[in-house]
């Protein structure tokens, strides 16, 4: 294993104390439990996400003005526990409520849930399954929520600032949720630092067609082919989810894993406009970059999200935070 | 009994998981994302760092704080249903500590960890293990089996269940995702209960059986 590391054991906080420092005009850190809050304080709904660190800049790069108001970290690819979850409430709940933002996983789930349970603020949660790969079934635990999430934050987290109140938000959540979809693709995989093993081997002459943000396999395995026909695999997944109309407008995001050079995430931009604009949809709204990695993980996810008028609005709204900032 | 039971349990628990490190973790690599046994790990070793308090303590109330403990450290799937465990077992009413209210004690505690989990048998989990165990803890502890034949009825009963897994699809949880990619895996959060309940019994039966010739075995058939 090669990383920057002093020790698999302090990795986590290692690099909470740098983000902290680094943006300490925008994020306080808070220890025991760990939670990260939004230095400017205002009156409306709180958004709270979390998770599993390794994902970076997903959430705590997402705290600040028109996005979340608390993330709470996890160890690398774990769940955070309840009691940071109340804790961040309690920081950032300012009489208005809390909206937790939580990705599809068995883990996040009940950790949310059991915070939820044990919390007397007024508090609403919303679940976001994006991911395509995974077939929904009511057999399983269901779509895996990935890059979309990213969305689901600027969007909500415009539409707090506004004044909405609380069913507000969760049913904006529900929403943007309903008109998302992504999937991934992975060329080689990441080493968890307290494995120090690749999660999964993967030829050179292989790629994982739809992966999930942890290196959980995804559909199935492929010959590595031309960033067109990959485009076009994804493509053809998202859009048998969402099935847009014609003329519609969308918001294309193409994000990095981890390792894959930003120039390539263009290229894979350029053919995924091509080939929406040759089926009628025109992209309206785009972001490019790595906003939900997977550590060090080569490769990357398309997501559309179907716009309206509204959702324009909110999505070009302002945002000041460590990872997305505009208008400002 | 009291917390220094409780202890007890949870340093069998930590050599045991601590002894199949590696291949808990490539039974999660496998079907899972890796982090099991590490979440595992850590989770003990704070119960190991409140040894003064948990000692202390009567039976249910060391179990009561373990599971706020475990609560707060584990995080992932095994955080919340580790700790209903504990707290379903904590909260049993039991006027006095024998076998027939320890039997109803874990069987509570595996029904609020079902429940927490939404989980039963057949899905892939520890619950296929720990499910089991608590039937057969139970029908024996209501009969006149001695206690030699009792740990060694549910020891059986861990290892049938946690081979069980091997063939099943999973429903719940991260391996869920891969469909019928994740038969022919042993259950990583199965095989770490399995290895749990097993040295919980055989510390109960004073004998310390090492079972390191079983770690690599059972890393091979699942691969």
């Amino acid at each position: 294993m090669k990383k920057f590391i002093n020790t698999p054991a302090t990795y986590l906080m290692d690099s909470l104390n740098g983000f902290a420092a680094a943006h300490a005009d925008l994020v306080t850190l808070h220890l025991e439990p760990l939670v990260l809050t939004r230095r400017e304080r205002q009156s409306k709904v709180a958004l709270i996400s979390g998770g599993g660190s390794g994902h970076e800049p997903l959430h705590a790069g997402f705290i600040g003005h028109g996005m979340l108001d608390a993330a709470c970290p996890g160890q690398v690819f774990t769940s955070p526990t309840p009691d940071q979850m109340i804790a961040a409430a309690e920081l950032v709940d300012t009489g208005a409520g809390v909206l937790f933002i939580v990705k599809n996983y068995s883990g996040d789930k009940m950790n949310f849930e059991m915070a939820a349970e044990m919390l007397s603020t007024s508090n609403a949660t919303v679940i976001i399954n994006d991911d395509v790969a995974v077939e929904n079934s009511s057999f399983t635990t269901g779509r895996r929520g990935v890059a979309g999430t990213v969305i689901v934050e600027k969007i909500v987290g415009a539409l707090a600032e506004t004044g909405a109140n609380l069913e507000d938000c969760r049913l904006m959540a529900e929403h943007v949720n309903s008109r998302l979809a992504s999937m991934g693709v992975a060329l080689k995989s990441c080493i968890v630092p307290a494995a120090g093993t690749p999660t999964f081997n993967l030829p050179d002459d292989e790629i994982e067609i739809g992966v999930g943000i942890h290196g959980e396999p995804g559909r199935r395995r492929s010959p590595m082919a031309s960033a067109s026909s990959i485009v076009a695999e994804l493509l053809g997944a998202i859009l048998a989810d969402l099935k847009p109309e014609a003329g519609v407008e969308v918001l294309l995001l193409v994000n990095g894993l981890g390792a894959t050079p930003v120039s390539e995430l263009y290229l894979l931009f350029n053919d995924a406009r091509c080939q929406l604009e040759q089926r009628g949809l025109r992209v309206s709204r785009s972001l490019v970059g790595n906003y939900t990695t997977a550590l060090e993980m080569a490769g990357a996810s398309i997501t559309l999200c179907l716009l309206s008028k509204e959702l324009t609005a909110l999505w070009d709204a302002p945002v000041h935070t460590a990872a997305l900032r505009w208008g400002v | 009994m009291n917390g220094k039971s409780v202890m007890e349990c949870v340093d069998a628990a930590h050599a045991v998981i601590e002894q199949h490190r590696d291949e808990i973790a490539q039974l999660d690599q496998a079907i899972g994302d890796g982090d099991h046994v590490f979440n595992l790990l850590r989770g003990l070793e704070a119960l190991i760092e409140l040894r003064p308090q948990i000692e202390g303590l009567e039976f249910q109330p060391a179990l009561s704080l373990s599971a706020s403990k475990l609560l707060s450290t584990i995080g992932g799937s095994s955080g919340p249903l580790l700790a209903s465990l504990l707290m379903g077992m904590a909260k049993t009413p039991a006027p006095e500590l024998n076998s027939s209210s320890l039997a109803a004690m874990f069987k509570s505690g595996v029904a609020m960890m079902a429940a927490r989990g939404k989980a039963g048998v057949g899905e892939k989990t520890m619950l296929d293990v720990l499910i089991p165990v608590s039937e057969t803890f139970e029908e024996l502890t209501s009969t006149h089996v001695s206690s030699d034949q009792l740990l060694s009825a549910i020891k059986t009963r861990a290892e049938d269940g946690m081979l069980a897994t091997r063939e099943m699809i999973a429903t719940k949880g991260r391996a869920s995702f891969l469909g019928e990619r994740a038969v022919g895996h042993i259950d990583p959060g199965a095989r770490s209960s399995q290895l749990i309940i097993t040295a919980i019994c055989d510390l109960v039966a004073g004998r310390h059986e090492s079972r390191a010739s079983d770690a690599l075995e059972y890393a091979g058939r699942g691969a």
